[in-house]
């Protein structure tokens, strides 16, 4: 039986190996070809350092937005029932199939030169207002992608919510605020740590959205993409990639083991 | 589904201010992508022009991106069923060490998967320049997602049982595998399949560093309409790729619910 599980595993195996493993360890091997200290290249050139600390607190402030306005969402549509909940939690959910450049454009069409908002403020007597090309533009891009999967895991989360638990809370005279904070908090807690993982880590990795927009903040893809393609840095390229990708690697193998049990959850949706 | 009367006002005031922020543009692009000036709105009327337009310059993007994530699906299949069994009844450590690596091409950013993948593959010309370096790219990327929910299908308990009573009864393993195992997990294929599809197709982080002039997928094909093109036809672009990956979707949640049903999870 040996025999025929590796006979089963070996084509992946081979497959991940030649295409994944091998190519992996060539991009961690580069950099040391100019020097040891290109690995830290991130840490000593300000250029560089500069683009990570704007990637690491964007995405940290779109995990924190994202879980908040996410969990207030699937609360309601995990706990409420009206006409059209499924339909509006499939519509809503629908984006995460979207490219990151799509979600880009969609940016561009609310807040661009031709954009909506432009439109509504020009009518409303203020010029026309733009917010797609800078920091605004950037956080509301990657808060649109990362919304979906916050609101879908929230509302799973929030329709398992025992109930019972609340209506004692309630009848023992707990105020709408410890209700939130006593019951719904604790409740939600695993379902935060996983998910504010995903997001965070998907939003370090982000390329497509901040390509789009062709953005004035730069973050780390945007930096590694132009060293690789403009400037054919390869070694500073591997060096900023190996970076990044232990940065959200390290986030999702802690979030992992630190919710335990349920392992491969942090893989379920990046 | 409970009904709790008391949902703070709160809550579904920020529901319909997410709602709007996550519907409009899609509604906005759509609308842009169906009238004749984006500009003067509906008023100047609506047009298929912008589609035609779009099949006419991106048309071959759509077939190639259609048919990388036919073959996607196919070549994950082959590798990733086998595979997903063998990590289902294997208890040793070498399974489990396999099973945390596959988790890493999901869990590093696709850039640097490409990255890698150029520096140790670039350099064969027809290889690099042809559709297969993007398929490559796209199966290590999806062949995780296909691993994990077969071989979760695989580990239920009645299977085993199952796969047993067809051992004692002296059926080959290439039976029991394809005869009874598979037919029993066949939803969780479809799922896994029709979720490979989606992620292939709607692939950019990899594909656009991957890509070459004459190899180009749908999205980048988009992101090459949005820099160049008028509003109106990246609009259009944009409908075309709902139009592929809509009905893939509903197919994704019509298994969701048929697993549900017969397996109760």
């Amino acid at each position: 039986m040996r025999r025929v599980m590796a006979f089963c595993a070996a084509p992946a195996v081979a497959f991940f190996a030649a295409f994944w493993l091998l190519p992996v360890v060539q991009l961690l091997a580069l950099p040391s070809k100019n020097g040891w200290e290109t690995y830290f290249t991130v840490l000593t050139n300000s250029r560089y350092l500069q683009s990570l600390v704007n990637t690491v607190s964007l995405s940290l402030i779109v995990t924190l937005c994202t879980l908040v306005l996410g969990a207030m969402v699937g609360i309601v549509l995990g706990r409420q029932a009206f006409k059209g909940r499924q339909l509006l939690l499939s519509l809503l959910t629908l984006p995460l199939s979207f490219p990151g450049v799509i979600i880009g454009f969609f940016i561009i069409l609310l807040g661009g030169r031709q954009g909506l908002v432009a439109d509504v403020t020009e009518w409303a007597g203020f010029g026309r207002t733009t917010f797609a090309y800078g920091l605004t533009g950037l956080f509301l891009g990657y808060l649109y992608f990362s919304l979906p999967r916050a609101i879908s895991t929230y509302t799973a989360a929030a329709g398992a919510m025992d109930g019972q638990l609340e209506e004692a809370a309630r009848s023992l005279g707990a105020s709408r605020l410890q209700v939130a904070r006593d019951v719904w908090l604790p409740e939600l807690a695993p379902t935060t740590l996983a998910c504010g993982a995903i997001i965070f880590a998907t939003s370090m990795g982000a390329f497509g959205t901040a390509f789009t927009l062709a953005s004035k903040f730069e973050v780390l893809p945007i930096t590694i993409y132009n060293e690789f393609t403009n400037y054919a840095n390869f070694a500073l390229a591997a060096s900023l990639s190996i970076t990044l990708g232990l940065m959200t690697w390290l986030v999702l193998f802690a979030t992992r083991h630190l919710t335990s049990a349920k392992s491969g959850t942090a893989l379920a949706g990046v | 589904m409970r009904t709790n009367p008391k949902t703070p006002g709160l809550l579904i005031g920020v529901t319909w201010v997410a709602s709007i922020f996550m519907l409009a543009p899609i509604g906005l692009s759509v609308m842009a992508g169906l009238v004749n000036n984006y500009s003067a709105g509906l008023k100047s009327g609506l047009t298929l022009r912008w589609l035609l337009e779009v099949l006419d310059v991106y048309g071959s993007t759509v077939g190639w991106s259609l048919l990388l994530g036919l073959l996607c699906v196919v070549g994950t299949l082959m590798i990733g069923v086998p595979c997903a069994y063998a990590l289902a009844r294997s208890q040793s450590r070498a399974a489990r060490l396999f099973e945390e690596l596959l988790t890493l091409p999901v869990a590093v950013p696709g850039l640097a998967t490409a990255l890698a993948l150029i520096l140790t593959y670039g350099h064969m010309r027809d290889f690099r320049q042809s559709f297969a370096f993007i398929l490559v790219g796209h199966m290590v990327f999806t062949l995780p997602f296909m691993v994990r929910i077969v071989s979760s299908a695989f580990q239920r308990h009645d299977l085993t049982a199952i796969e047993e009573a067809a051992r004692t009864l002296g059926a080959t393993f290439t039976q029991r595998f394809l005869g009874v195992l598979v037919p029993a997990i066949l939803p969780a294929i479809v799922a896994g399949s029709l979720m490979v599809f989606t992620l292939s197709v709607g692939e950019f982080n990899l594909t656009w560093m991957l890509h070459t002039p004459l190899t180009r997928t749908l999205p980048v094909g988009l992101a090459d309409s949005y820099a160049s093109m008028r509003i109106e036809i990246g609009s259009a672009y944009t409908l075309v790729f709902l139009l592929v990956i809509l009905p893939v979707l509903w197919g994704l949640q019509a298994i969701g619910k048929l697993i549900e049903k017969h397996h109760g999870t």
